[in-house]
C-alpha cells in the first residue's frame, strides 16, 4: 500500500506540472461575423498563427452578422466577460470609440507590447477611418471594401456600346442607359444605397456629409447632406425611374439579383461582391470606377471604405494583450494580407501586400480588385473623404432607407426627403452626444 | 357517503410547482423587471454611463412620429391578420366538418402551415413575391401589374399580412373544427326540418354557438399578430418601405439591438407589455360574460 501511495503522490506531481504547462498557452478570443467560406478562411488564419508559435492560441468564434456580433460583444462586456478581439462594422466606429472604459486602443496595445509597429505601412485610406485626428490608430482594419461599378459586357455589345469605354460621368450613365433600354435592359441599380449614393457619393465628390470633418472633430457634429449636389443626385435617381434608367433594388444588397439576372445592365456595389457575381452571372461583366458629376470641382476625389475592423476590449491581462499584438503583427504581414485579399476580394491593408499581389499577376486575372484599390487611393484623403464618425449611425442608415423609399415612390421630393433625414439624423446625433459627454 | 380526497403533505405541493415558478421568475418576471428599470434610464450601449431620466423616454416615444406610425401600422396589421385568418379558417372548418371521405387528409394538410416557423414562412412567401425572380410577381407582370413591394408600402403590407395570416389559419382551423363538432346536431336538424337554408342555419345557430371559440381566437390572433410576427417582418420588409410595415415589436428590436438605444427600446417594450396584459385581462373577464353559451 505504501508503494501505491508514493506512486500516487508522484502521479499528482506530474499531472500538476503538466496542467501548469498547459495553462502557459494564453487563449485569445476573437469574435467575428464571417460565416460560410469567409468563416473557413478566418479559422485557417487563426490555426496557422497557432501552429507557428506555442505561446498564444487564437480562438475564432462566429457570432452571427455584424449587428449580432457587436451586440454579443456589448452584452459580454456588460456581464464582465468580453472577448479579446471584437470585429465591429464601420458604422459602429463612433459607438466603440466613445466607449472609453470598454476598449483598449490598438496603438496602446501595440505600443505596450514592445513589438515593432509602424503605422505608415498601412494604406492611409483604409486606416484613416479608424484613426484619430492625431494619427493614433484605434482599431485594426481587417476587411475593407469600397464600391465600384459593375457592367454587363454582353448587354453593352447588344446596345452598340464599347465595353472598353465604361461610363465615367453620370451624364454618360444616362446616355448609355437610354441605349440599353432600347434593347430591352434597364439602365442601372444599386446595393447599399446609403453607403454608395450618399456616404461615398460625398467623399467621391469631396463634399462633406456632416460638419466637424464628418464627425472626426467632435460629438457636436451636424448633418449637412441635404446640399444642392446631394439633392440633385437623389432627385435625378428618382426621376430616372420613369425611363427605367434607374431601378431601386431594395435595401442592403437585395438588388444583386437584378444585375445577375440581367434585368439591369449596370450596378454599383461593393468590390467584395465580385466573388458572388462571378458565381451567379452567366454573362461577361467588367468593373470600373464609380461615375461622378463633372460640375463638382472636387470630383473624383477618392472613395471610403466599408466593412469592419478589429477592436481590442478592455479588462484583460498584459500577457493577453501581448498575444493580441503578436497576432495583429501576423495579420498585417504581407503574405497573410495578400492571401486574405485574393481569397475574399477585400482590400489589402498594407502597401506591401498590394505589391506582393501585383507581383503575382493577380490583377491581370481579376482586374476588378485593382479597380477598387485604384479608386480608393486616387488622391490623398481630404477631411471630406477620410471616412465618417457619427454616433447612432446604424439607426441613421435605417432613416436613410426609409426617406429614400419615400422619395423613390414619389411621396416626397428629394429636397423634402433629405431635409427630413437630416432633421431625424441630427436628433440621433444629439442623443448620442448627450449620453457620451 | 361523499369520498373526499385530502392531500396530507404540506410541503410537497410547493416542491412540485417550484420548477415552474422558477422558470417564470427567471424568464418572465426578471426580464420584465429589467425592462421597466431600463425604461427610466438613458445609457450608452456599454452601460458605462447611466442617467436616471424619469419618464423622458416615454415622452420621447409618444412624441415621435415614427412610433405613433408604428402603433397605427400595428393596429391595421393585427386586425387584418385576425380577420383574414379567422374568416378563411372558419370557411375551411365548416367545409371540413361536412366532408366524410378523406377528412383526415384535408385536416392534416390544413394543419401543416402551423409547423412552419414565422421566419421560414417569411422566406417562402418572399421568394414567391420577389420583384425580380418571384413566380407570383412574374405572373402579375404578365397581366400588366407591376409588383414591387420594396417601394410600394401597400403591397408590402399586403404581403406580410398574407404571410402572417397563412400560418394562423391552421391554428384557428383546429379550434373552429372542435367548436363545430361540439354543436348538438339536433339543433341543426330541427332548423332544417323547419325549412331554413344552409346559410340561415349557419348564421342563426352555428355562428352564435361558436362565439366562445370565436372570441378566444380573436384575442389569440391579435396577440399573435402583435408579437409572433416579428420573424415575418424581419425577413421580408425590415419595417419598410418607408416605415409601412414597422410594427411595434419590430421597432423594439430595431431600436434596442441595431440602434443600441436601450432606454427607448425598453420603454417601448413596457408599453407592449401593458397592452398584452390588458388583452389577457379582457379575455379572462369577458369570456365568461358576453358570449353565448
Amino acid at each position: 500500500m505504501k508503494r501505491y501511495g508514493l506512486f500516487l503522490i508522484m502521479a499528482v506531481f506530474v499531472l500538476g506540472f503538466s496542467v501548469t504547462t498547459a495553462q502557459a498557452v494564453t487563449e485569445i478570443n476573437w469574435w467575428h461575423a464571417h460565416g460560410g467560406r469567409l468563416g473557413e478562411k478566418v479559422n485557417a488564419i487563426a490555426e496557422n498563427f497557432n501552429k507557428l508559435q506555442n505561446k498564444y492560441k487564437v480562438v475564432a468564434t462566429y457570432k452571427g452578422n455584424y449587428a449580432d456580433t457587436m451586440t454579443a460583444g456589448i452584452a459580454a462586456f456588460r456581464s464582465k466577460n468580453p472577448p479579446h478581439i471584437l470585429q465591429v462594422f464601420e458604422v459602429g466606429t463612433a459607438s466603440m470609440m466613445s466607449a472609453k472604459g470598454a476598449i483598449k486602443p490598438v496603438y496602446e496595445v501595440m505600443g505596450e507590447s514592445g513589438l515593432p509597429f509602424d503605422p505608415n505601412v498601412y494604406l492611409s485610406t483604409v486606416t484613416s477611418y479608424y484613426t484619430t485626428r492625431e494619427g493614433k490608430m484605434l482599431s485594426m482594419p481587417f476587411n475593407s471594401s469600397t464600391p465600384i461599378l459593375y457592367y454587363n459586357v454582353d448587354a453593352f455589345k447588344k446596345a452598340g456600346l464599347d465595353p472598353d469605354k465604361p461610363p465615367k460621368t453620370w451624364e454618360e450613365v444616362e446616355d448609355y442607359s437610354r441605349k440599353l433600354v432600347k434593347v430591352g435592359y434597364s439602365g442601372f441599380s444599386t446595393a447599399w444605397i446609403s453607403w454608395i449614393h450618399m456616404e461615398n457619393f460625398s467623399a467621391w465628390h469631396n463634399i462633406p456629409i456632416g460638419t466637424k470633418e464628418n464627425g472626426f472633430g467632435g460629438l457636436d457634429t451636424e448633418f449637412i447632406f441635404n446640399s444642392p449636389l446631394h439633392v440633385k443626385h437623389i432627385q435625378q435617381l428618382a426621376d430616372w425611374q420613369k425611363e427605367k434608367i434607374f431601378v431601386y433594388g431594395g435595401r442592403r444588397n437585395l438588388g444583386n439579383a437584378k444585375f445577375s439576372s440581367g434585368e439591369v445592365a449596370m450596378y454599383t456595389e461593393s468590390s467584395a461582391g465580385y466573388a458572388g457575381f462571378k458565381k451567379t452571372c452567366e454573362f461577361e461583366f467588367r468593373t470600373s470606377m464609380l461615375p461622378y458629376w463633372p460640375e463638382a470641382s472636387g470630383a473624383p476625389q477618392n472613395t471610403i471604405i466599408g466593412g469592419a475592423s478589429l477592436w481590442v476590449m478592455a479588462g484583460h491581462s498584459l500577457e493577453a494583450y501581448t498575444g493580441v499584438a503578436t497576432f495583429f503583427t501576423y495579420l498585417s504581414s504581407p503574405a497573410v494580407q495578400a492571401d486574405w485579399h485574393q481569397f475574399t476580394g477585400y482590400l489589402p491593408i498594407t502597401t506591401d501586400a498590394y505589391y506582393l499581389t501585383k507581383g503575382q499577376g493577380v490583377y491581370e486575372k481579376k482586374p476588378g480588385m485593382e479597380t477598387a484599390l485604384k479608386q480608393m487611393t486616387l488622391n490623398k484623403p481630404t477631411s471630406n473623404s477620410k471616412g465618417l464618425r457619427f454616433g447612432n449611425f446604424v439607426q441613421m442608415r435605417g432613416v436613410m432607407y426609409n426617406e429614400l423609399e419615400a422619395i423613390f415612390s414619389g411621396k416626397k421630393t428629394a429636397q423634402q426627403g433629405l431635409d427630413k433625414a437630416v432633421k431625424e439624423g441630427n436628433k440621433l446625433l444629439r442623443k448620442f452626444e448627450k449620453v457620451n459627454k | 357517503m361523499e369520498k373526499r380526497v385530502i392531500f396530507k403533505q404540506k410541503l410537497l405541493p410547493y416542491f412540485l410547482i417550484a420548477p415552474q415558478i422558477i422558470i417564470t421568475l427567471v424568464f418572465f418576471i426578471w426580464p420584465a423587471g429589467q425592462a421597466v428599470y431600463q425604461s427610466v434610464l438613458q445609457e450608452d450601449a456599454f452601460g458605462l454611463s447611466r442617467n436616471f431620466v424619469g419618464l423622458e423616454n416615454f415622452v420621447y416615444i409618444f412624441t415621435d412620429e415614427t412610433y405613433l406610425n408604428s402603433i397605427y401600422v400595428t393596429m391595421i396589421f393585427s386586425l387584418s391578420v385576425a380577420i383574414i385568418a379567422m374568416s378563411v379558417s372558419l370557411l375551411l372548418a365548416t367545409m371540413a366538418d361536412r366532408v366524410i371521405k378523406g377528412a383526415t387528409t384535408y385536416k392534416t394538410l390544413i394543419i401543416w402551415p402551423y409547423a412552419v416557423a414565422p421566419a421560414v414562412a417569411g422566406v417562402l412567401w418572399y421568394f414567391l413575391f420577389n420583384p425580380t425572380v418571384g413566380i407570383v410577381a412574374s405572373y402579375l407582370k404578365l397581366y400588366g401589374y407591376e409588383w414591387n413591394h420594396s417601394l410600394n408600402g401597400g403591397q408590402a403590407m399586403f404581403l406580410v399580412i398574407i404571410t402572417a395570416a397563412w400560418r394562423e389559419i391552421s391554428y384557428n382551423f383546429l379550434f373552429f373544427l372542435a367548436g363545430l363538432q361540439a354543436i348538438p346536431k339536433p339543433f341543426i336538424e330541427a332548423a332544417a326540418i323547419d325549412g331554413a337554408s344552409p346559410l340561415k342555419r349557419f348564421w342563426t345557430i352555428t355562428f352564435p354557438l361558436l362565439s366562445p371559440t370565436t372570441f378566444f381566437l380573436l384575442v389569440m390572433n391579435v396577440v399573435y399578430a402583435f408579437f409572433d410576427t416579428f420573424g415575418v417582418i424581419h425577413v421580408i420588409t425590415d419595417g419598410g418601405p418607408n416605415y409601412a410595415t414597422n410594427i411595434m415589436v419590430f421597432k423594439v428590436y430595431h431600436d434596442g439591438f441595431l440602434s443600441l438605444d436601450l432606454g427607448g427600446s425598453a420603454a417601448q417594450s413596457v408599453i407592449l407589455m401593458i397592452i398584452v396584459i390588458s388583452l389577457t385581462v379582457v379575455q379572462f373577464r369577458y369570456i365568461e360574460r358576453k358570449v353565448y353559451y
